[in-house]
């Protein structure tokens, strides 16, 4: 076996090794799943090799906006993140808990269905992406109730990132300290080198599975240039970020001002419609719906995507507590990017930017933010 | 067995398109049959039971004197009483009406006007007697009425959520068209649909009229944003559902 040293400037992959990736990944029986082209936009979803990555791809996003533009180049993964994350995959949108049967005799018999075994590995994991994963496996994988469902299909998982070589429009990872570069959390982590008639892949490995599914896959060593070309990929996407997030204080910032106009003025604004916390790839919120049927000898318990911008969200004897938008939005935000770090240690946010390119109306929380602290700066100057 | 409850369908200003959605149950039909006793459904029997009934689904709008008066005695008789549609929650596509003359579509309509005998608007069934469930939709989604029938029968409360089509439309896995440009009524309209038209990329039509919280207009604003004038709101508003208060409102402040 070939020594390996987890700092190296690491080995190249051609395209037809990326194939015989994939081809690796299925043999072992992952279920692999990567970005691909549909209904204009870049979207996970199963793949079967590279000819169904975006391939010459590119995505423009603004606040409320996204559009796909062709690329002067052929790059696989020359975009930044689409409205889908790999949390419908780790935890679904709809999952079904457990089912009750009353059989004839009046016995009851409760099932939980089987849980199949998913085992996924995702292509084209982002910096922001593998924070986010991390956050998530502290809600559902740590604390004294483990959602082993989750933990499963998490520990089954296959990462591949793909270093970022294009920031989006409302990308902030830098802000948040969560990219554009992975530096953890993966099996192996691919930077994409193109130019010329050259389409490479640097490539490293970041566990053991990781390197051993390397060793299957042919490849040669990146030379000295190559492995500087892909440093600087993610130096230039660094200084490309189209948002950015002061962060200083900010637990403070937000917790101690629940009372702001920004709140009010935001809520004028905002629909409601909870597509910020959908996207978020970290929001992990979900409701268990009860159905009976008409025999009422069957009965089922399904666990679905909530959010805290409904009202069924804060509804408690006698009513909901957040019936005004801005008691919502000032939920989610202060959750995400304030309580979040009370809760788990860290911020909610990983700086992808989802909740500003698809919230219909484009709210753009570093704006909310950054307007909550000019307020108080300039509060504080006079 | 131990008693059915009795079931009751009534039609008043509508397609029958909802009530059909109970035909329309293949699967659930039977089980449907065997769980209440259906005492009055023209649509599917003309056997007719009398009253009272437990539990009565009712369709359609009230836009005749004669029909404000048959509600009452429906309610009258019914234990339970369901609204199911655009036109029993809302007024249906027929409360167009209310934003004209109705005399003026008579005398365009009919040859022989003086038999006409209706009210100037039409309006929901909660506008004449109390209501103790709204089904919405146009037309309501099956799994949902056979969900609030197992629900009533259950003696809980039916899983039918009243929050935006895009918590729908995202757990579908749908890219959000309106973020792409196509003026979209999901973010106000009522879950229910399972997001069938963002589904196949088109803008949502508010089939299922205004969700829990609307906030209307941020949502035209975004619209005139993408391109659509007064007129296009106008319209988009006032179909199925534009007597439902808040797209009402709405649409009344885009007369230009």
């Amino acid at each position: 076996m070939q020594a390996f040293k987890a700092d190296t400037s690491g080995f190249a992959l051609d395209t037809a090794g990326l194939q015989r990736l994939f081809e690796v990944l299925a043999e072992d029986g992952y279920r692999v799943v990567g970005p691909t082209r549909r209904d204009d936009a870049i979207v996970y979803d199963e793949i079967g090799g590279i000819t169904a990555l975006p391939a010459g791809w590119t995505d423009r996003q603004e606040p409320g906006r996204y559009a796909l533009e062709r690329r002067e180049d052929n790059a696989f993964f020359g975009y930044a993140v689409g409205p889908h994350s790999w949390k419908k995959f780790l935890f679904p949108p709809s999952e079904t808990l457990w089912s009750a049967h009353r059989g004839d005799d009046g016995v009851m018999t409760v099932a939980v269905p089987e849980r199949t075994a998913d085992k996924f590995a995702f292509i084209g994991v982002r910096a922001c992406e593998l924070h986010a994963m991390a956050v998530q496996d502290r809600v559902f994988g740590e604390g004294p109730y483990v959602d082993t469902a989750y933990a499963a299909r998490r520990s089954n998982a296959f990462i591949v990132a793909v270093n970022c070589a294009e920031a989006g429009g409302t990308c902030f990872c830098v802000s948040m300290e969560t990219g554009p570069r992975a530096t953890q959390g993966f099996d192996l982590a691919l930077t994409e080198l193109i130019g010329g008639d050259e389409h490479l892949f640097l490539i490293e490995a970041g566990s053991e599975a990781g390197r051993r599914i390397l060793e299957r896959v042919p490849h040669g060593t990146a030379t000295t240039e190559q492995a500087e070309a892909a440093r600087a990929v993610s130096e230039r996407t660094a200084s490309q970020m189209g948002r950015s997030l002061d962060t200083r204080g900010i637990k403070e910032l937000l917790q101690d001002n629940p009372e702001h106009p920004r709140w009010d003025d935001v809520a004028a604004r905002c629909l409601t419609c909870a597509n910020c916390t959908m996207v978020c790839p970290t929001c992990f919120c979900s409701t268990v719906e009860d159905h009976s049927d008409l025999t009422g000898q069957n009965a089922e318990r399904v666990r679905k995507w909530d959010s805290c911008f409904t009202m069924d969200y804060s509804y408690i004897h006698g009513g909901s507590v957040r019936t005004a938008a801005s008691s919502r939005y000032r939920q989610w935000m202060t959750h995400k990017l304030a309580n979040w770090i009370d809760q788990f240690g860290t911020s909610g946010c990983v700086g992808c930017g989802r909740c500003i390119t698809w919230c219909p109306v484009g709210i753009d929380l570093t704006e909310e933010v950054a307007a909550i602290r000019a307020a108080l700066d300039e509060g504080r100057s006079r | 067995m131990a008693h059915r409850p009795k079931l009751a369908v009534w039609k008043f200003a509508s397609c029958d398109g909802c009530q059909l959605s109970l035909l329309d149950c293949e699967d659930e039909l039977l089980a449907v049959a065997g769980a209440v006793e259906i005492a009055n459904f023209p649509e599917a029997s003309s056997a007719f039971m009398e009253g009272p009934y437990d539990l009565s689904l009712v369709e359609g709008s009230i836009t005749t004197p004669h029909d404000a008066e048959r509600i009452l005695a429906v309610r009258a008789q019914s234990k339970f009483l369901v609204t199911i549609g655009a036109c029993a929650t809302a007024g249906g596509i027929q409360a167009l009406r209310n934003f004209a003359d109705v005399k003026d579509f008579i005398a365009a309509v009919y040859a022989s006007p003086q038999f006409i005998d209706t009210l100037a608007t039409s309006t929901a069934i909660s506008a004449h007697v109390p209501v103790d469930y709204e089904l919405h939709g146009c037309p309501i989604n099956k799994a949902q009425l056979v969900e609030v029938i197992s629900a009533y029968l259950a003696g809980r409360k039916p899983a039918v959520a009243a929050h935006s089509v895009c918590i729908e439309c995202k757990q579908r896995g749908n890219v959000c068209v309106m973020v792409q440009g196509t003026p979209c009524l999901g973010p106000v309209t009522h879950a229910g649909c399972g997001a069938i038209c963002p589904a196949y990329r088109r803008g949502c039509y508010g089939c299922y009229g205004p969700m829990e919280t609307p906030n209307m207009p941020a949502l035209t604003r975004e619209w005139r944003e993408l391109g659509a004038d007064g007129r296009d709101i106008q319209r988009a508003l006032r179909s199925f559902n534009a007597w439902a208060e808040p797209f009402r409102q709405e649409s009344e402040a885009h007369d230009d």
